[in-house]
């Protein structure tokens, strides 16, 4: 194994939901206490010395420069705070800069996090303002809508690889099955195969059941350099690899629409520097914001081949229970999809899962985990691998 | 300012430079839509072949260009029908987008129209067209987009 880059002491998320009357700051709040208090030797006044937050929207809260606002609310004023913005992947590339400042050696303990609160904006405000991570001139000016981007990468890979919309049902299905165990998801119900065929049609293929839903929430972790780790706690989880990768950040200008080439990219960095292959990894949260994409996630991790995410979900395979577990909180689909708190909050589960923390989900053994979340449509990606540090 | 020589009695609205050559943006691709032309660019330094035009080439770092116009002929590469649009298209909901790989080899998004929904198929012949209308408010843009071959 290779040294770890960083290590997470603790973390906390909100409840992620509607969260009626709430503000952004006050759910960065509720996250942030709960890493404070789960981490008793931690002085958040003394010990923190800077915070590392994703946010995708300012439109959401009519609310921007976040960062000196986010830092205030959770008591940490004057220490430097900086926004990071990648759009579903915000709070994914604000953990690398962390952990590029814990690499300088410039900190030795950093918060990092996401917020976004999107549920008082309508559906149709929230397609919208989504959009925005899309293309202006050429996608969004003809009408193309996220779902609509992600559709056409599910009629590329049912074309190409003969993968059904029932193999895409089921990934929802058992994203919905493992929320039921998580007390945080957005939703603890169970939904069936036929429920998601018949969910009402948002683009072709892809049907409202397949779609993650809006969702308030916020996410934080609180990250060390691996050499003061002990002094918080004697359960660390360690960052042993980090990646990213970009890509044009329109769809059309690529060879392969069954494909993510920043997450072949970024997982293959990540891999690289944490010296694991794919078959190594004990537990999963992959980036299921259309079903489409947890199924193209596992081709592209190297969970299995080009063309056999829609048999590996049909196998059970990356269920509770099954070989390697995918999306024990419930994933995007079922927990939520705060936009820009997503990628610290699957981190935050990696964290519950390898420290057993994560009760009636958690996984066994668990040794080492991995995070895979991606902005846009896939423009940026970013993977970490975990390994428990006790 | 490059722009500071023209009058408003132009013929044409191109943005171009201080040597008259129409630059190669986003805006004046959309101005020839306008002509009811389909443009990109040609690199002349390395012969890539741009859309949309670009002001940088990806692939040799020239700012040097040719604008060339493509037959607007194509292949559908994959395709998605829309039931939930954003708010400025829902009166065409539901309609159907796709993605063209032109004869010339470049790809673009678009809107397929004057095709029955359930007829759309991965490999179908289209050609690109062009709307008329322009919107009012900025961006005074004229869209493109497919219809099958006639």
């Amino acid at each position: 194994m290779a040294t770890p880059v960083a290590s997470i002491v603790s973390g906390g998320v909100s409840k992620f939901g509607v969260r009626e009357g709430l503000y952004g700051r006050e759910l960065f709040a509720e996250a942030a206490k709960e890493a404070f208090d789960r981490c008793s030797n931690l002085d958040p006044k003394r010990d923190i010395q800077a915070l590392f937050v994703g946010m995708m929207s300012e439109s959401y809260e009519h609310q921007a420069h976040v960062a000196p606002l986010f830092l205030d609310w959770v008591g940490l004023l004057p220490i430097p705070a900086f926004r990071t913005e990648g759009a579903c992947a915000s709070s994914s590339v604000a953990m690398r800069t962390a952990l590029f400042a814990i690499a300088s050696g410039m900190y030795d303990v950093v918060l990092v996090g996401g917020v976004e609160k999107m549920t008082h904006v309508s559906t149709t405000g929230v397609t919208e303002i989504l959009a925005m991570a899309s293309d202006f001139p050429f996608e969004q000016w003809h009408g193309i809508s996220f779902p609509g981007i992600f559709a056409m990468m599910a009629v590329d890979h049912m074309h190409r690889y003969g993968t059904t919309e029932e193999q895409m049902a089921r990934v929802a299905v058992k994203n919905h099955d493992h929320g039921v165990l998580n007390s945080k998801a957005h939703f603890q119900k169970r939904i069936t195969v036929g429920e998601v065929l018949s969910s009402r049609p948002v683009a072709w293929p892809l049907k409202l059941f397949d779609c993650c839903p809006r969702t308030d929430g916020a996410s934080c972790l609180v990250l060390t350099s691996p050499r003061v780790a002990k002094k918080f706690t004697d359960t660390p989880v360690q960052i042993m690899g980090s990646g990213q990768a970009q890509d044009t950040l329109s769809l059309f200008e690529r060879q392969n629409f069954s494909t993510m080439n920043v997450t072949k990219l970024a997982s293959q960095q990540a891999y690289k520097m944490a010296n694991v292959s794919p078959e190594d990894i004990d537990v999963a949260e992959l980036h299921d914001c259309f079903t489409i994409a947890e199924i193209i996630a596992y081709e592209d991790l190297g969970f299995c081949e080009a063309g056999r995410g829609g048999k590996l979900i049909e196998d059970g395979v990356t269920r509770l229970g099954g070989k390697m577990p995918v999306n024990t909180s419930g994933g995007l689909k079922a927990k939520g999809h705060p936009v820009g708190a997503t990628g610290v909050a699957q981190a935050y589960e990696i964290y519950l899962q390898l420290t057993n923390q994560a009760g009636k989900r958690q996984v066994s053994p668990a040794e080492i985990g991995l995070t895979q979340n991606v902005g846009g449509a896939a423009s940026t990606g970013v993977v970490h691998v975990y390994q428990r540090g006790d | 300012m490059a722009t500071s020589t023209l009058t408003t009695q132009e013929k044409d609205a191109f943005i171009r430079d201080e040597n008259r050559t129409i630059l190669p943006i986003v805006e004046n691709f959309y101005k020839f839509c306008g002509q009811g032309k389909l443009m990109g660019v040609k690199c002349q330094r390395c012969g890539a072949l741009l859309w949309p035009p670009r002001v940088v080439c990806p692939k040799c770092f020239s700012g040097a260009f040719d604008w060339i116009q493509f037959r607007g002929k194509g292949k559908l590469l994959t395709y998605t029908i829309i039931h939930f649009p954003p708010s400025q298209f829902q009166a065409l909901a539901p309609y159907a987008v796709g993605i063209l790989k032109l004869e010339e080899g470049p790809q673009l998004p678009g809107m397929i129209k004057n095709v029955k929904l359930e007829d759309l198929r991965i490999g179908m012949d289209l050609q690109v067209d062009f709307e008329t209308a322009l919107p009012k408010e900025w961006p005074r843009w004229a869209r493109y987009f497919f219809k099958p071959t006639s």
